[in-house]
């Protein structure tokens, strides 16, 4: 479908052909709209009170109901759909588990709002994506941040990284596999720096 | 209480560790597509860690890249194959005295003539369209593109024995397996990313060094002694790809800029006279080779007026 002759001529088109190709164009969409959000979202998770496995995986269960909506169509813009979802999933939880503290869903209610008159999370220019990388890296355990920039600044293979910091590759594989969930947790995860908001 | 999520997050790391790892075969990607198509928590959750994973990239721009120790670093297995041409553009430049560019044996030259619109297929996965008025150079292993003159938008297949690499004055784009045009005009060089990665390095021996990662959206502009990256709403970006269809997308753009856009698809020449109309704006989506219509619109709309000239239209108040 997406690999019909390209005859079309105007901009509509164009659109539609970009949407078109649908998992790589709901993947981009995914990772510029939806995950940029976390760090609020998770914010306004832990207010409901539910522990930290818990908020990971209504975080996770949200990005799935986002996704199952999107690839029909792409909700534009994103964050109030986002918290809509996450409002609609709580609430759902909620009920099943019978413990429904009125005040929590009007509390939701109140917290919808305030979220959704915040501007969306500007794109970054490139020297302020890195101040925000290098210090995700910062935060990371020691030897993960060491395989890390092993890996990422010096362009090493697994086996060099292993050889320079003397280990093996199993526990290369460990310390990296720590920093990509390190990394995500944090760029995505965390509270946006505080500093940068009025 | 929920063991799809964690299971998802989990799983997904071990992908991205394997792909990271490498080698990397189309089978493996094929087996990681079928595990994200399976569920969308497995999906997301791919893309987060992907995401936050192709983020740390960017650390390689952190430092100056004295001999691009980051590329050699990676592409051990290429090293030979860059002593090899360099050693032989050596012995083909003392024996016939020629300048730094001159056609290699087994490399091939490719042009387009204005209003011109080539694609090339170089076979290893990579297809290069070529936009108006444009020359390439193709490396014998065909993995190497020297941007001589002109735009063109590169589709290619990673291979991380084999980096992909496109040079552009005084600039190389090395790909990590990625969608991205490059277009070379006057003094400055634009690197527009569409899928993918990949790293754009200042190569000059004089100026400083620079170099920078680059995500999907990104837009780089480098000069001979400056590089920058901002990010392009997508729409901004898929705009700038209309020329792969024979069309001209105008956003805001000024009647200097749009004439300017025209006048590398055609021979007869739009020439903005008035500096006042050269400021009007205009939005539209033109086929790059109809004048005609273009100026009846701006006649229409802007209330500007146009006398033919033969070889160049003027534009005037």
């Amino acid at each position: 479908m997406a690999d019909k002759p390209e005859t079309g001529r105007d901009d509509a088109e164009l659109r539609q052909r970009s949407v078109g190709r649908t998992v790589p164009a709901l993947q981009e969409w995914f990772v510029r709209e939806v995950l940029p959000l976390e760090a609020t979202l998770m914010q306004f998770l832990r207010r409901s009170g539910r522990s930290k496995s818990d908020i990971d995986d209504l975080v996770q269960d949200v990005y799935v109901r986002v996704c199952e909506a999107a690839a029909k169509e792409i909700p534009d813009p994103a964050k109030p759909f986002v918290f809509t979802v996450a409002r609609n999933l709580l609430i759902d939880r909620l009920r099943r588990e019978h413990v429904v503290p009125i005040e929590t869903v009007e509390d939701l209610d109140a917290l919808n709002i305030a979220i959704d008159t915040s501007g969306p999370d500007q794109t970054l220019i490139a020297r302020e994506e890195l101040r925000r990388v290098q210090a995700a890296l910062d935060r990371l355990p020691r030897r993960a941040r060491e395989a890390v920039i092993l890996r990422k600044i010096e362009g090493l293979s697994w086996r060099e990284i292993g050889q320079r910091m003397g280990i093996a590759e199993r526990t290369v594989n460990r310390h990296l596999t720590d920093a990509m969930h390190g990394l995500a947790d944090i760029l995505y995860g965390d509270p946006p720096d505080v500093r940068r908001k009025p | 209480m929920n063991d799809t999520s964690q299971t998802s997050r989990t799983e997904a790391a071990e992908w991205l560790a394997r792909r990271d790892r490498g080698p990397w075969s189309e089978a493996d990607q094929a087996a990681l597509d079928a595990w994200q198509a399976q569920s969308w928590s497995n999906a997301t959750a791919f893309w987060r860690l992907d995401a936050a994973w192709a983020r740390a990239n960017r650390l390689g721009a952190a430092r100056r890249a004295p001999g691009n120790r980051l590329l050699q670093a990676v592409s051990g297995r290429f090293m030979p194959i860059l002593f090899r041409s360099a050693a032989s553009a050596l012995v083909v430049a003392a024996v016939a005295g020629a300048a730094f560019y001159t056609l290699q044996p087994g490399e091939r030259s490719y042009e387009t003539t204005v209003g011109g619109h080539e694609t090339l297929t170089l076979g290893d996965g990579a297809k290069v369209e070529l936009n108006t008025d444009t020359k390439v150079r193709v490396s014998l292993d065909r993995r190497k593109v020297w941007l001589e003159r002109g735009e063109a938008y590169f589709d290619v297949a990673h291979d991380a024995a084999r980096p992909f690499m496109v040079m552009v004055g005084d600039h190389r784009v090395t790909d990590i397996g990625t969608k991205f045009l490059v277009r070379q005009n006057a003094s400055r060089i634009e690197v527009s990313l569409f899928e993918g990665r990949a790293k754009l390095d200042s190569t000059s021996e004089w100026a400083p060094q620079h170099s920078a990662m680059l995500m999907p959206g990104d837009v780089a502009v480098a000069t001979a002694n400056s590089m920058s990256v901002m990010k392009m709403p997508e729409k901004t970006l898929s705009s700038e790809l209309g020329w792969r269809r024979g069309v001209l997308i105008f956003k805001h753009a000024s009647l200097a800029e749009a004439a300017a856009e025209f006048n590398r698809y055609n021979r007869r020449k739009l020439v903005v006279e008035d500096p006042a109309a050269a400021r009007l704006t205009i939005d539209g989506t033109f086929q790059d080779d109809n004048i005609e219509d273009f100026t009846r619109l701006a006649e229409l709309v802007l209330g500007v007026r146009t006398e033919n000239r033969g070889s160049e239209i003027a534009i005037t108040r």
